[in-house]
């Protein structure tokens, strides 16, 4: 028995999404980015983190190295492999309940600290596997099993909270537009510190946006002068994932340069030490 | 045989005096001279004002423990006379800037004030009046003294402090050995690193900080990266991700701590990622008593995280075995890819300690993939222990996974293959018992009372057996429990009293869990350790 399933990359799980669920077009993107690794040799070198729920499943149907972690902790996850072995390429993929709900503070540290990830929200805005309830990002009034006199609060914007962490790389894309996504994740590999993307993902059975989406999101246009917090701030706004929209643009907001945690924080030599002469110096 | 001596001093003061420094230079100017030393730290949680004080025990004979009355009191404060005037012994004396009749009455404030010198050097000052009331002389503290920083202050402020007093009394000397002073959180730190530790991530929390703050400032000495992370749920994630790399990691903590890391815990066994916990226990619930001690969440240790795993719970009693045991937890986490635990408490972690280290220290290693075929990270192997390889490997596709599943590490729910890898995994534990079981303590003569004791009461427990002629037992591992070797060791006993410092006797409920008879509980739950005196006093009509 081998783990490849029968197309490239894949595996012999069964997949279990609904018909219709956007998680495979952010499935196939992602495949799109990691035969590109494989071209380069590189694909050993990649570690998929997930966390829990419809998205992580993501991680069985792909045949590279993968971390299938718990609800809310896949960053600490990511951080520590990173951390421990700087040369591989870590990609976490969340959900909305799992990186804004469970898991925000270690989004907002990821954030904080540039530690060198990908980082995909797989953002349908309701729970999935847990069969519809509302999330951080659901809209207000949101219906779901859990408020099913509509949600009383408002919803986060993920674009902002990573603005103000000081994020250096924030995006968003939409499954309906996998040519971009798939971009959009090259690019978030290629930077050097905590790349951050709200994925726009239509959860088909309980909360179906393809409509919505697709009459309300705009390509960020190259001329965005990418370096400005203001113009990104301003950009983030125009879209408060609430129920209505004028435009949703997707693209990136906001990109810079700093140093990450790796470079900054872990040790740079290794030394044998010697326990007997250390203790002798320093213990008697 | 040389007489045996003993000498037992407290030093006192308020917060940020400095007792706890002063109180380690007086062990090591003493374990320089050969004798063995103890200190004992008690502080509020507090950072400025407030009452600390230290007992330092030296004696010509090993001394683990302290004892309630002391021959001497250092105050820095009036409030350490008035607190403590009534642990001082009969002929005893007091050092002290007010007036007393039982001692001397010592300018030291004065002489700080008029050298013009920080005021915390006060307690230089101090040690240099009791070093020459001792009769140590000034070579013999100057060694001491000029390592501290600032040296040639500290040096002056010694001399001054010197020259304020007579002779009075004098201390033997003992050839010296190889014994070194450690804390207990130092011995669990080196021990660690010893082993082969690359990384140690942890969020503070007393009586664990000490672990931390250690490492970090002798991380590139070490070769061991320490991270301290927004919270204890992210240190041990990450530290799961460092080790699903290769890469060792522990964590530390405190009980509410650790009670946040507890769903990571149930991670750490179904991915059966290597991982080592230090639990430094103070008293509970919640919040508790932070600087004080308690041996009060071994039940919860014992059966922390959902589902069903194998784990290994060691309990060091002191800086020897601290060192042994974190080295040993870390070298079976990684044979048997299970969590493990050192548990601690305060009274282990930040007492002083005068011993050698082990001449052999268990080190990490693990069983290596062979490349052969494709690899399985969780292939069905005779002892379910399934080879290792690490993302990066071009051979190799490595899958960890906290759900359920199937050798190469796909979800599954099938009835077979679910029933098959729990048993895998618990297959494990058989195996870790054959090797831990011999994990005990037991010294004394057999056909007498019996006291057993874990953990930190270790020190009291065993000098109390010695001088009542009674057999001492102390499991060093709780999980796998030892139930042959203790019921071997048990037997002899003419009675079993168990000795713990918790409220509601937690090794006593385990014994009796197991089939093991316990006839009387002696337990202490006021927040501070069994002393010598006192616990004797305890033990004494039992018998």
């Amino acid at each position: 028995m081998s783990l490849e399933g029968k197309t490239p990359l894949s595996t012999y799980a069964p997949n279990t999404w609904c018909p219709g669920c956007g998680n495979f077009g952010l499935l196939s993107a992602v495949k799109q980015v990691l035969l590109h690794l494989k071209e380069d040799n590189k694909l050993h070198q990649v570690v998929l983190v997930s966390g829990i729920g419809c998205h992580a499943k993501i991680v069985d149907y792909l045949a590279v190295n993968s971390f299938y972690s718990i609800h809310g902790r896949v960053l600490p996850v990511a951080w520590g492999i990173k951390m421990a072995n700087p040369s591989l390429i870590v990609i976490g993929h969340a959900g909305d309940g799992d990186a804004y709900g469970e898991g925000i503070s270690h989004l907002i540290f990821a954030a904080k600290r540039n530690t060198d990830l990908t980082f995909l929200v797989h953002n349908n805005r309701v729970y999935g596997l847990t069969t519809g309830q509302f999330t951080p990002t659901s809209p207000k009034k949101f219906k779901g099993r859990s408020t099913p006199f509509g949600s009383p609060e408002e919803p986060l914007n993920p674009i902002e909270i990573m603005l103000a962490s000081k994020a250096t790389f924030v995006a968003r894309s939409y499954v309906g537009r996998p040519k971009h996504l798939a971009y959009i994740i090259k690019e978030a590999i290629k930077h050097p510190g905590f790349a951050f993307i709200d994925v726009l993902q239509p959860c088909y059975t309980f909360f179906n946006t393809y409509n919505f989406y697709n009459q309300y999101v705009r390509e960020i246009p190259p001329s965005h002068p990418r370096e400005n917090l203001e113009a990104a701030l301003e950009l983030a706004r125009r879209w408060d994932y609430g129920e209505k929209a004028q435009e949703i643009p997707i693209g990136i907001f906001y990109q810079i340069k700093r140093p990450t945690f790796e470079e900054e924080a872990l040790i740079k030599k290794h030394p044998s030490f010697d326990l007997k002469a250390y203790v002798a110096q320093n213990h008697s | 045989m040389q007489k045996k001596f003993e000498i037992n001093i407290l030093f006192g003061g308020q917060a940020g005096d400095g007792i706890r420094q002063l109180g380690t230079l007086w062990a090591k100017l003493l374990a320089k001279r050969g004798l063995y030393v103890f200190l004992y730290d008690d502080y509020p949680s507090l950072i400025r004002g407030g009452h600390n004080f230290s007992i330092v025990r030296a004696a010509n004979y090993p001394v683990e423990t302290h004892k309630d009355q002391v021959d001497l009191i250092v105050a820095l404060d009036l409030e350490t006379i008035n607190r403590h005037h009534h642990h001082l012994s009969e002929k005893g004396f007091i050092l002290s800037e007010g007036k007393t009749s039982q001692g001397f009455s010592l300018p030291w404030s004065k002489t700080v004030k008029e050298a013009g010198v920080p005021r915390i050097m006060k307690n230089t000052v101090a040690l240099g009046s009791l070093a020459k009331f001792c009769g140590i002389s000034f070579e013999e503290l100057s060694q001491v003294v000029k390592k501290l920083p600032q040296a040639e202050k500290n040096l002056e402020m010694a001399q001054k402090g010197y020259n304020l007093i007579p002779q009075t009394i004098s201390l033997p000397s003992l050839p010296e050995e190889k014994r070194f002073l450690f804390y207990g959180n130092e011995a669990i730190a080196l021990g660690a690193v010893a082993a082969g530790l690359k990384f140690y991530i942890a969020y503070p929390m007393t009586p664990a900080s000490s672990i931390l703050h250690y490492l970090a400032a002798r991380r590139e000495t070490f070769g061991v990266n320490v991270i301290h992370p927004e919270n204890e749920i992210a240190a041990v994630l990450a530290a799961l991700g460092s080790a699903y790399t290769g890469s060792p990691a522990m964590v530390g903590t405190s009980g509410g701590g650790f009670a946040l890391m507890v769903e990571a815990l149930s991670l750490s066994a179904q991915a059966e990622i290597p991982i080592t916990f230090v639990e430094c226990q103070r008293p509970g619930p919640s919040t508790g008593v932070p600087t004080y001690t308690m041996q009060g969440d071994l039940e919860f240790v014992l059966h922390a995280g959902h589902g069903e795993f194998p784990r290994v719970v060691l309990a060091p009693g002191d800086a020897f075995q601290a060192f042994y045991l974190t080295a040993l937890a870390l070298s079976l986490a990684w044979r048997y890819q299970i969590p493990t635990f050192i548990l601690s408490d305060k009274h282990l972690s930040e007492s002083l300690f005068c011993q050698n280290l082990p001449e052999k220290i268990p080190q990490i290693s693990y069983k290596k993939w062979h490349k052969k075929d494709e690899y399985q990270r969780y292939s069905f192997e005779e002892d379910g222990i399934s080879p290792l390889a690490f993302p990066g490997d071009k051979r190799a596709v490595v899958k960890a996974t906290s759900y359920e599943h199937d050798p190469f590490g796909i979800t599954t729910e099938e009835a077979e293959m679910i029933a098959r890898m729990q048993a895998k995994r618990l297959k494990k534990e058989n195996l870790l018992l054959q090797e831990t079981e011999k994990l005990l303590e037991t010294k004394g003569p057999e056909r007498v009372p019996a006291l057993v004791c874990w953990g930190s009461s270790k020190g009291a427990v065993q000098e109390v057996c010695k001088a009542l002629g009674l057999r001492f037992i102390q499991p060093l591992v709780l999980r796998p429990f030892p139930k042959r070797a203790l019921e071997k060791a048990l037997a002899p006993a003419s009675k079993v009293i168990v000795c713990e410092t918790n409220a509601t006797g937690q090794l006593a409920k385990l014994l009796k869990y197991h089939d093991l008879e316990v006839d009387e509980v002696i337990l202490r739950y006021d927040g501070r350790p069994f002393t010598t005196d006192s616990l004797k006093k305890k033990v004494e009509p039992l018998i």
